[in-house]
């Protein structure tokens, strides 16, 4: 028998019960549309990341009291707050040990007692506003440049003087048609001279990165209690060749800052570009494997209901299945049918469950600024898999149909 | 090639020489298991049918009369005995061996019509010669023949819900004789068609019988009997009387 007619048939009967039809579909369909959903989105966001995360400069890697990307609970996070701060203090003398290995070292604090806002005259920004302490080597640690005014100076630094730099959505909220240069701004009731402002750079995760202040980390500090902030330290190693090097004396530095003993474990952190970017990864794939997990499930259930529904099915058409083997169909013939049916079922709720993944994912990569993908990989896996799940929900039912006696099925009403 | 029907006249009677031995069964019993029980539905049968041959099996309920039919038609297997169907012993087939006897060899006529209900008379028609493997346009100029030649044409594209019982029955016929089979067998083929349409169709198969077809039909009217140029009763599984009636 030839297979277009079999799959014409497999069209015809499954046309017959439209809704069912449908119904029994979308329970793949959703299975599907769950991991291609995913995968799309993770795979569209990847590259996106992966340049939002290098917010750290060439050769560059930060030290600070705590981790990122990492989710920790009990013990470890307990014993991670329970480390000193590293203060000022330290972070200047850590800079004076580095001094002949490199210049750059970055040093910042960021404002961490709920919402701040930035106001000028009547105008003001958002109550979202990022606000922090930072030194003259900011532009060069965080791949900022600045737009008008000046950077910081090591003596602005010294000084502690009450100047800032502004970033471009506060300069539109706060200077929609005037120079800030030289205007009083007041954060927190406290007034500094704006004498710079940050070249735009775009959003990142969907989030503007342009949207903050930043002031001299003495200033910072002495306005707001240096006890309670740690500093983060970003330092650049002076070559791609010296990075590894670099990196070993920092932790040296660090350990005799911090009058850590040899048997003592480091008490702070060190990351690069390349580990926030292996931490992400970390992150995508539990967020995979929470996806084909759930997908799993959801497409054990519908294979459970497309198998289901093919008894059903065989049951109600058993004198139609009669009426074919009087005819001469053979075994073979009746099993292909209702086998071809059920992968016909699955095929299709996979291929709608793709096709809706596809579109969902990147609908969800664009709306956070990442490209759009077609996850080729996932979407060949997808079909497989729904094959596999005809054919293993289908295979009962179809041997079932074939073996029936075509005298008792002749006779079925 | 077969000729054009002429009108149909279900009195006319035309007797042709019989041809060659299609159907040879030897000594046949079946037995069936009911629980406990079991049932002797045919106690030894031995019947011989010949090709150009207009045969009624008739008989009461009880007596075996469906069993026969089921086993002439390759549904079924004896319990003992021996058939022979074109000189092959078919008694000791597998399914799809039978499957394939069916396909070839037998076209059936049901009392219920069986068409498939979402399908065309065409399709319907073609379904026989699909399952023998046949390419779409030669099953398409067959089927289409087949209908023509049981008065169809125009009603090629109709489905089952959408013609009378009369012309559901025709095209069951049709599809009976796609495939060209050596017999036609019709289990009551006018047992659910008022007594006008069911002339009709006994109308139909006196032309096919002058067509030369080889005809088997089971029936316990008498007036349906009465077409057929043979009669073979059967009471308790066994063959009462087997009458010539020309």
């Amino acid at each position: 028998m030839l297979f277009s007619e079999i799959l014409r048939m497999a069209f015809l009967s499954l046309g017959v019960n439209k809704l069912r039809s449908f119904l029994t579909m979308s329970g793949i369909t959703i299975g599907v549309f769950s991991v291609i959903g995913v995968m799309t989105t993770v795979s569209a966001m990847r590259g996106s990341i992966e340049t939002g995360l290098s917010f750290l400069g060439v050769n560059m890697f930060q030290i600070g009291k705590y981790p990122t990307g990492m989710h920790m609970s009990g013990d470890a996070r307990r014993r991670i707050e329970m480390r000193r701060n590293i203060t000022l203090a330290q972070a200047e003398r850590y800079r004076k040990l580095m001094e002949d290995v490199t210049e750059v070292v970055c040093l910042k604090v960021f404002y961490r007692d709920g919402a701040v806002q930035a106001t000028y005259a009547n105008r003001k920004t958002e109550p979202g506003l990022s606000f922090g302490g930072t030194n003259e080597f900011f532009l060069l640690a965080n791949q900022f440049s600045i737009d008008a005014g000046r950077n910081f100076t090591a003596e602005d630094v010294d000084l502690a003087r009450p100047v800032a730099i502004i970033g471009q959505e506060v300069l539109k909220k706060l200077f929609p048609s005037e120079s800030p240069l030289g205007k009083m701004i007041k954060i927190g009731g406290r007034a500094y001279t704006v004498v710079g402002t940050f070249a735009e750079k775009g959003t990142s995760f969907g989030q503007t990165q342009d949207d903050f202040v930043m002031v001299p980390i003495t200033r910072f500090l002495s306005d707001y209690g240096a006890a309670r902030y740690t500093v983060n330290i970003a330092t650049q190693a002076p070559s791609q060749a010296l990075y590894n090097e670099t990196v070993d004396r920092a932790i040296t530095a660090m350990r005799i800052v911090r009058s850590l003993k040899a048997d003592e474990e480091n008490d702070f952190e060190l990351y690069s570009n390349d580990s926030l970017i292996a931490a992400f990864a970390k992150v995508a794939d539990a967020v995979r494997a929470g996806a084909l997990v759930i997908s799993g499930i959801a497409l054990l259930a519908a294979s459970i209901g497309i198998m289901n529904i093919m008894l059903v099915s065989v049951t109600e058409r058993t004198k139609e299945i009669g009426v074919r083997k009087s005819i001469g169909a053979r075994r073979v013939s009746i099993l292909t049918q209702f086998l071809i049916e059920a992968v016909v079922l699955s095929l299709t709720g996979g291929v709608v469950g793709i096709l809706l993944g596809v579109v969902a994912g990147n609908g969800l990569a664009l709306w956070m600024n990442a490209s759009v993908v077609f996850p080729w990989d996932w979407a060949a896996i997808g079909l497989f898999i729904c094959t596999a799940i005809g054919v293993g929900a289908g295979l009962y039912p179809a041997m079932k149909a074939a073996a029936l006696d075509p005298i008792e099925s002749l006779r079925y009403e | 090639m077969i000729p054009p029907v002429a009108p149909a006249d279900a009195r006319r009677r035309t007797v042709r020489p019989p041809g060659a031995l299609v159907i040879k069964i030897e000594g046949v019993t079946k037995l069936y298991k009911m629980g406990s029980e079991t049932i002797h539905a045919l106690r030894g049968v031995n019947l011989e049918i010949y090709r150009n041959e207009y045969l009624a099996i008739m008989g009461p309920s009880g007596s075996g009369k469906s069993t026969l039919m089921n086993m002439l038609g390759c549904l079924d297997t004896p319990t003992a005995g021996r058939y022979d169907f074109n000189g092959k012993n078919v008694a000791h087939m597998v399914d799809d061996e039978l499957a394939e006897i069916r396909n070839r060899e037998i076209g059936f006529v049901f009392q219920t019509f069986n068409l498939l209900p979402r399908s065309d008379a065409l399709h319907n028609v073609e379904l026989p010669l699909i399952y023998a493997g046949i390419p779409a346009h030669a099953r398409h100029e067959k089927a289409l023949a087949a209908l023509r030649n049981v008065g169809l044409g125009d009603r090629v594209h109709h489905r089952p819900n959408e013609l009378s019982g009369g012309q559901r029955q025709r095209v069951a016929i049709a599809r009976a004789l796609v495939n060209h089979p050596s017999i036609l067998l019709a289990d009551e083929p006018t047992g659910n068609l008022d007594s006008k349409t069911g002339e009709e169709i006994m109308g139909l198969f006196e032309q096919l019988y002058d067509q030369g077809h080889t005809i088997i039909v089971v029936t316990h009217e008498e007036d349906i009997a009465r077409h057929a140029r043979r009669i073979v009763r059967l009471r308790d599984g066994l063959i009462e009387s087997d009458t010539t009636v020309a």
